[in-house]
């Protein structure tokens, strides 16, 4: 059973370098992404680099495409993460209380138990709000530098991680609960498909953010969608945040949301 | 920079090799951590920044501290 499992990862290993020997260049000009079809006029590669600036005002090339021109790829993306969250909920939670659980808690608070987080604890104590700030600024500055929300939201919700990791995870649960992070990656959704229903609402297409500009006050289309791409990485920021804790508070605890790791 | 692209090929290749072989599957997950970090490196070299960033983030960062969460609930050791 070993070798036939060999032999067809091997099989399907050539085939997929055979396919690769078929792609373009490594940077090459000729290839269709940059140099376009031939009779088709410029490429798209040509349109994304010459048009961003002036129509949407955001340096950051990679996010004006994510969230503005493929802004409903990205939503589904976003989705997927809320969808992965929610089946581990289903799979992993348990929502009744076992005895076994309260007598780790009384180990765990011993002397013992406190001399070796003054460490820790004074370390993370430090470090996390540096790490959370990094995470906002990520996410704040992600068109115009990289970054954005998905890693911004990794980042805070390994700040929360890290608390659970470093004390218990009753501590980290006490900042940010059960309650908390299901409703924050609703909310994160919510945001997302709520700036795509506004532009609905006021008589463009779903997630055209050109026509926000009436509701939020800015001077011309390229600045609506500038602030439009924000709100919508904050909303990626907020779901990515709680998905992340939420994915580790069940792993480390079997479910049951107590004491984990 | 030819070099540089060659060594972290060949330590990817090493690395996936050794995350299969071990059998303590935490040094597994923590081989993978390292293994995201070598392609994160090779991502940036590319000009992929956002790339290479949400790879750190998330494949070095976070999905190790899963993994780990996951081993230390099941069993340690790999049976095969």
């Amino acid at each position: 059973m070993k070798w036939l499992a060999l032999l067809a990862v091997c099989a399907t290993g050539s085939l997929l370098i055979y396919g690769v020997s078929d792609f373009p260049d490594w940077g090459s000009a000729n290839s269709p992404a940059n140099g376009g079809v031939e009779g088709a006029g410029a490429s798209i590669s040509e349109v994304f680099i010459e048009e961003t600036e002036t129509l949407t005002k955001v340096p950051n090339i990679v996010t004006a495409v994510l969230a503005d021109y493929r802004g409903y790829d990205t939503m589904f993306e976003t989705v997927v993460i809320f969808a992965a969250g929610m089946a581990i909920f289903a799979i992993i939670r348990v929502m009744r209380d076992t005895e076994q659980t309260q007598d780790k808690t009384q180990l765990d608070s011993s002397v013992d138990g406190d001399h070796q987080r003054i460490i820790v604890g004074t370390t993370c104590r430090i470090l996390i709000p540096v790490i959370q700030l990094f995470a906002l600024y990520v996410v704040a500055h992600g068109h115009h530098s990289p970054g954005g929300g998905f890693q911004g939201g990794v980042i805070l919700g390994a700040s929360f991680i890290l608390i659970g990791l470093a004390g218990n995870l009753e501590t980290a649960m006490q900042r940010f609960s059960e309650k908390q992070f299901v409703s924050m990656a609703c909310i994160g959704i919510f945001i997302y498909a709520g700036f795509g229903l506004l532009g609905q609402f006021l008589g463009g297409d779903f997630l055209e953010y050109g026509v926000l500009q009436k509701v939020l006050l800015t001077d011309g289309e390229p600045m609506a969608r500038s602030h439009s791409m924000l709100g919508v990485e904050i909303g990626v920021a907020l779901t990515v945040t709680a998905i992340m804790f939420a994915i580790y508070a069940n792993l480390a605890s079997k479910g049951e949301l107590k004491n984990g790791l | 920079m030819e070099h540089f692209n060659i060594v972290i090929l060949v330590l990817l290749v090493i690395t996936a090799l050794l995350a299969l072989r071990v059998k303590d599957l935490l040094s597994a997950s923590m081989i993978f951590g390292i293994y995201s970090f070598l392609i994160c490196l090779l991502w940036a070299e590319m000009g992929a920044v956002d790339v290479a960033f949400t790879e750190a983030a998330v494949g070095a960062g976070v999905s190790a501290v899963f993994l780990i969460a996951t081993v230390y609930n099941t069993k340690r050791r790999s049976s095969d």
